[in-house]
């Protein structure tokens, strides 16, 4: 097969990094090679951020760049727009509609853009908006919006279920595995496209 | 097994597989988790030391003591630990010494995009640069092998890319390395102006083996496929090049950066019909290639300008480019942001009231800078906050009145203190702010000679900063807590109506560490509210407008009152 790339996009504390590990794991279990890139350090604080997430029988290069992405989780609308253009013709891009506003809109130098959703879908790419923080709320924390975007990625992707639920075992608090997989559960449940092969 | 690991936990764990002993590092993005993790493995010694000069010194006495030793640091770390560098490379090491030091192309986290692979040439040390996770593990240990056989620190040169990214590295047992032998030796170990004039010779054939090394040695690999095209590269770019070309090219990889082949690269050119370096940052094989008269073509085509990529060289070599998809929106930028709660906010919002002029430091308070609190002048590097503020009120004394320093517990302890000596000693009229959030913040909480807590999170000594300040000769040091704003805006306008100079140690931990206590969110009473916008000069990311009145995030705000103290309708509860 060939190299598939995937992008895990957000705002600095959405717990972008968490997903990309589960992410990684799952995979490497399957006999993929992979590669992850990640960001550290300054653009943690509240800025945007991305994760690389690619796999195949040999990856070379860490990075995904403007029109290669097969799949984009976006933790937020603004970022999902920031990045569209790294989405590969056909691709699909999942969206989580929560919306942080950036410091330029805080301070009313800027508007944040209206009818983001409408205008990703008018470019042609499958856009599936998910409304996480409800969700996430109703298992029990604001914290597990990652999670539930975690599952909603797992439906579209072809891996077996159980690998995506041991590599949340071993990658989460104890104490907080059974909410996770109730997150987990809840994003699966929600209708995505598959990548093809 | 193998496990999905990061370029800096690859790092880590050859540390322990090649029986390293001791480590000692400063913090400083992206090199810091490789101290971090191997932190974790109880048969190395570990520490954080106060800068990357003192950690080097360390690790260098610890190798010439007998011991497998390494320093980690950022590309701005080798330049203040480039003295012991430079005559550790006259002395040898007696057992490894490895030294990793980390570029940041595209400066994600850093003041400045230099190339660490200069600092090679200039101390005459051999440098080794992996391009995954996988090679950052046998490139280590080999670096261990490499310097006992010669004699010589190594150099490890990792970019962020290698560093920040993970891939499958396959893991094996440690192997126990018994401490060499210390024998005195004045002639190898003391460097007075007779016993160096002899190791420069010794460092100079030492070099000549370490060129004949790099012609034949196997980290430096030649792939051939098309031969029309040649690529010449290392680390993570070799990496770009391999995706964007594949097997369109044939490709010389270089392991070993420093010091480069001569005949492996002409007998490469002289198979190929067009040779390309492609490197990130500076001309550095390219010049050496053009030295040896092998004609290459690099930086006529791409940048000495940040990070590279696979769609970057497809596009220089190939002349391809990949569709993408466009929508109209105006995508508004999101900077970083200091975090809600961060005591930082308040401090600066102080200095803003007061309209003065602000000598910055390294950290998360430099986010400072931005807008709406926009409050600060400068920022060089690593400790400058202090001594340029003494350097400014000594050009002009008028602008003492008007100017502070803010710097860092962990930044001061670094080379602030240095500064502050200055300061004391040359009777300077200055008003320093030591920015005290108990922990060092922007690398992601490491522990400092401050926090009274080891890499390990054993208990420490803990510097009295108080004391220190005043044991150099400032008489005046203050304590504020900078989130109570009617009194820092009180003590910071009376310091600098002073003479002489004054301390001020701003303290508050850092909103993020464990150990804070949260309130509970704070609300807007939307009728009381009369939009005046008063709560947002502080760029809170918890605050924002909806519906014409301010609204305050719950999810987020952790309750420090800040915006409270500046409503004067009584509008925030």
């Amino acid at each position: 097969m060939s190299v598939k790339s995937i992008m895990i996009v957000g705002v600095g504390g959405q717990g972008t990094l968490l997903t990309s590990r589960l992410l990684g794991k799952a995979l490497m279990s399957q006999g993929y090679d992979v590669k992850v890139s990640e960001v550290h350090g300054m653009s943690q604080r509240g800025g945007a951020v991305v994760t690389y997430v690619k796999y195949g029988e040999k990856v070379s290069s860490p990075i995904v760049e403007k029109g290669e992405a097969d799949l984009i989780i976006a933790f937020e609308p603004l970022e999902a727009t920031r990045w569209l253009e790294y989405l590969k013709p056909g691709g699909e891009m999942i969206v989580n509609t929560q919306q942080i506003d950036p410091m330029p809109v805080v301070t009313g130098a800027v508007e944040y853009p209206e009818d983001v959703i409408e205008k990703l879908q008018a470019t042609g790419a499958f856009i599936t908006p998910i409304d996480a923080l409800p969700i996430a709320e109703e298992i029990g924390s604001v914290k597990i919006v990652n999670v539930v975007l975690v599952g909603a990625m797992a439906g579209c992707m072809d891996l077996p279920l159980d690998i995506w639920r041991k590599s949340i075992k071993e990658t989460v608090p104890e104490k907080f595995i059974e909410m996770n997989l109730k997150a987990f559960d809840a994003g699966y449940g929600i209708k995505t496209c598959l990548i093809e092969e | 097994m193998k496990e999905l690991i990061l370029g800096n936990e690859a790092v880590a764990r050859a540390l322990y597989e090649a029986g390293c002993r001791v480590l000692s590092s400063y913090p400083g993005t992206p090199s810091t988790e490789i101290s971090e993790y191997a932190a974790k493995y109880d048969e190395i010694y570990c520490e954080w030391a106060p800068n990357e000069k003192v950690a080097l010194e360390v690790a260098g006495g610890a190798a010439i003591a007998g011991a497998r030793a390494f320093s980690a640091m950022k590309h701005v770390g080798l330049n203040v630990a480039a003295d012991p560098l430079f005559t550790l490379s006259y002395t040898g090491t007696n057992a490894g010494l490895v030294i990793a030091v980390a570029d940041d192309p595209g400066m994600h986290s850093s003041q400045n995009e230099q190339d660490s692979r200069h600092y090679a040439r200039a101390s005459k040390t051999i440098m080794l640069e992996p391009a995954d996770s996988a090679e950052c593990l046998a490139y280590t240990k080999l670096a261990f092998d490499l310097s006992e056989e010669f004699d010589t620190p190594v150099l490890l040169r990792l970019t962020t890319r290698v560093s920040h990214s993970r891939s499958p590295v396959e893991l094996s047992q440690r192997q126990e390395i018994d401490l060499r032998q210390y024998e005195k030796d004045p002639g190898k170990y003391v460097m007075m102006p007779a016993m160096a004039k002899r190791r420069h010779e010794i460092v100079e054939k030492r070099l000549e083996e370490q060129r004949a090394w790099a012609e034949k040695c196997d980290i430096n690999t030649v792939e051939y496929n098309s031969k029309k095209i040649g690529i010449i590269s290392s680390g993570t770019t070799y990496m770009y090049a391999k995706e964007a070309l594949g097997d369109k090219a044939s490709y010389l990889k270089l392991g070993c950066v420093y010091p480069l082949p001569v005949d492996l690269i002409k007998s490469f050119a002289s198979q190929c019909e067009e040779v390309f370096v492609i490197e990130e940052l500076d001309d550095f094989i390219e010049s050496h290639c053009l030295k040896h008269g092998v004609e290459v073509k690099g930086k006529a085509l791409f940048s000495f300008l940040g990070e590279y990529s696979q769609s970057l060289i497809s596009e220089k070599i190939l002349g391809e480019k990949a569709d993408t998809l466009k929508t109209d929106l105006e995508v508004p930028g999101r900077p970083p942001v200091l975090c809600p709660g961060c005591p930082h906010r308040a401090l600066f919002y102080s200095l803003k009231r007061l309209k003065v002029f602000v000598s910055g430091d390294i950290g998360c308070y430099t986010l400072a800078a931005l807008a709406p609190l926009s409050m600060m002048d400068t920022c060089i590097c690593m400790g400058a906050s202090v001594s340029a503020l003494h350097g400014r009120n000594k050009a002009n004394p008028e602008n003492a009145k008007k100017s502070v320093a803010v710097i860092g517990d962990s930044t001061f302890i670094h080379s602030g203190i240095t500064g502050l000596i200055d300061i004391a000693y040359n009777k300077s009229d200055s008003v320093v702010i030591i920015l005290d959030n108990s922990i060092t913040g922007m690398t992601g909480h490491q522990d400092n000679p401050t926090t009274g807590k080891t890499i390990k999170g054993q208990p420490a000594q803990t510097v009295d900063l108080e004391k220190l300040v005043k044991s150099v000769g400032i008489e005046r040091v203050s304590v504020i807590d900078p989130n109570d704003l009617k009194n820092s805006l009180k003590v910071i306008k009376e310091e600098l109506e002073k003479p002489g100079p004054g301390v001020i140690i701003s303290r508050r931990p850092c909103a993020l560490l464990k150990y804070v206590k949260h309130a509970p969110p704070l609300k807007v009473d939307r009728g009381k509210c009369t939009a005046c916008r008063m709560c947002m000069r502080i760029g809170c990311p918890t605050i924002s407008f909806k519906q014409g009145k301010a609204f305050i995030d719950a999810t987020q705000c952790v309750g420090c009152g800040v915006c409270q103290q500046l409503c004067n309708f009584d509008a925030i509860n």
